[in-house]
């Protein structure tokens, strides 16, 4: 039912390893042109934020275990350029192209600025919100995009079936699952819901402790 | 099922990460749908402007601005904006605020959300499987990682960033702090504390 990707809970991996406090090195040069790639082709505005992150989260869970995080950008980003017809696949064999003219929608320099300042902003106009504040509420079980077998959603197995009560309400937001599969917007309002750790592992590390989500309105049910 | 073949385009590129890169940088130039002068300028966007230096700044004036405080924790995207801070993967911020009773830790288990416009790039182990699996099962565990043991008498919130909502920590003030100016005070609100994988560092 899930994919690789959803691994809050998991056991089985080792510590975490902190780094040096301050601006983060991109890396090597190779993980900087992958980013920078990643970006600048996604400033064509062929696909949505929710399309690449279905794009990565449909790597091979093989792949998607050995790739370092940049490899599962590049991987997803030369998907996606087949899947949206920008690039085609002899081209990805011979590693190279023919020279064609800038698209009419190039990601130019001077857009970088005032775009990244700008980025893309999730809310809609939609309907008023079916849960207020303190609203106690049973997620789906199991987690699942019910509009598309196997597609993009954004609720985690490990909250799946669980109540919990909504602390923030934050106006209608666009529903990745629909819009990762070019099926709409379809903006829903979005809650932050919070759930008893000791509800969703069975003990907590201490009685008390939470996790919150951020949870679309038909993911929801009311408890 | 969506993009589940077995072929995947991507397997055609070269095994070599900078190899496959190389290619598709080749591709992408040729073809005319990316412009390597707006692959520079978004490279200097995150290496030399944009970090977590911006975050501490609104953490050290909500420190001693209340009406700032206010104003963060009722609609961050708008006071963050009052700073010029704001874009991409920063288009809706919360602040959540540190106090005796919670401490505030965020992660995203799905993918690697984090608040680029405050922070910057996130660290590798932000984006590690250890930190994504582990951090809402065990956070006290993790925090143990970071060299961080909270008191008994704080309870811990883990916000798992599932939408395009992006969380800010404001860490608790450290004592003995009394006399610092903003800029002081900005300067003991490291990257973690903001993270909620740290707190604020002592004055020295």
């Amino acid at each position: 039912m899930t994919r690789v990707h959803d691994m809050g809970g998991r056991y089985g991996d080792g510590p975490v390893v902190p780094e040096p406090q301050g601006m983060v090195p991109i890396g090597a040069d190779w993980q900087k042109k992958a980013l920078l790639l990643t970006l600048a082709a996604g400033g064509l505005g062929a696909w949505s934020i929710d399309t690449s992150r279905h794009a990565r989260e449909s790597l091979a869970p093989k792949d998607y275990a050995r790739f370092s995080y940049y490899e599962k950008w590049i991987a997803a980003l030369a998907d996606l350029l087949v899947a949206k017809g920008l690039v085609t696949r002899e081209e990805l064999a011979a590693g190279t192209a023919d020279p064609a003219p800038p698209h009419d929608r190039l990601f130019t320099a001077a857009k970088v600025a005032p775009a990244l300042a700008k980025g893309s902003p999730y809310t809609r106009p939609g309907a008023a919100p079916a849960f207020t504040l303190g609203a106690r509420v049973r997620t789906r079980l199991p987690a699942r995009n019910t509009h598309l077998e196997g597609g993009h959603t954004r609720l985690p197995a490990y909250a799946a079936g669980h109540v919990g009560t909504v602390i923030l309400s934050h106006g209608a937001h666009v529903l990745p699952d629909t819009n990762a599969h070019g099926l709409g917007e379809r903006p829903e309002p979005l809650y932050t819901v919070a759930f008893a750790a000791d509800d969703l592992w069975g003990a907590a590390e201490r009685e008390g402790d939470e996790v919150t989500l951020d949870l679309w309105e038909s993911y929801l049910e009311p408890a | 099922m969506p993009h589940d073949h077995h072929d995947h385009p991507h397997s055609l590129l070269p095994s070599d990460p900078a190899l496959r890169v190389k290619a598709l940088e080749t591709i992408l130039t040729r073809k005319g749908l990316v412009d390597p002068a707006a692959m520079d300028a978004i490279l200097d966007t995150y290496e030399r402007k944009v970090g977590p230096h911006l975050g501490a700044k609104v953490v050290a004036r909500a420190w001693t601005d209340p009406e700032f405080r206010a104003r963060l924790l009722a609609g961050a995207t708008a006071a963050v904006a009052e700073m010029d801070i704001s874009g991409r993967q920063g288009e809706h911020v919360v602040a959540v605020e540190n106090t005796a009773d919670t401490h505030n830790m965020v992660v995203c288990t799905l993918c690697s959300c984090y608040p680029w416009p405050l922070l910057g790039i996130p660290p590798a182990w932000y984006k590690s499987d250890a930190y994504r699996a582990r951090a809402v099962r065990e956070p006290r565990k993790v925090l143990a990682e970071f060299g961080v043991t909270l008191p008994d008498s704080q309870k811990v919130r883990v916000w798992d960033s599932t939408a395009e909502v992006r969380y800010l920590v404001i860490p608790m003030r450290p004592e003995g702090t009394e006399g610092l100016d903003e800029a002081a005070l900005a300067a003991l609100v490291t990257r973690d504390s903001m993270i909620g994988t740290g707190l604020a560092g002592a004055p020295a």
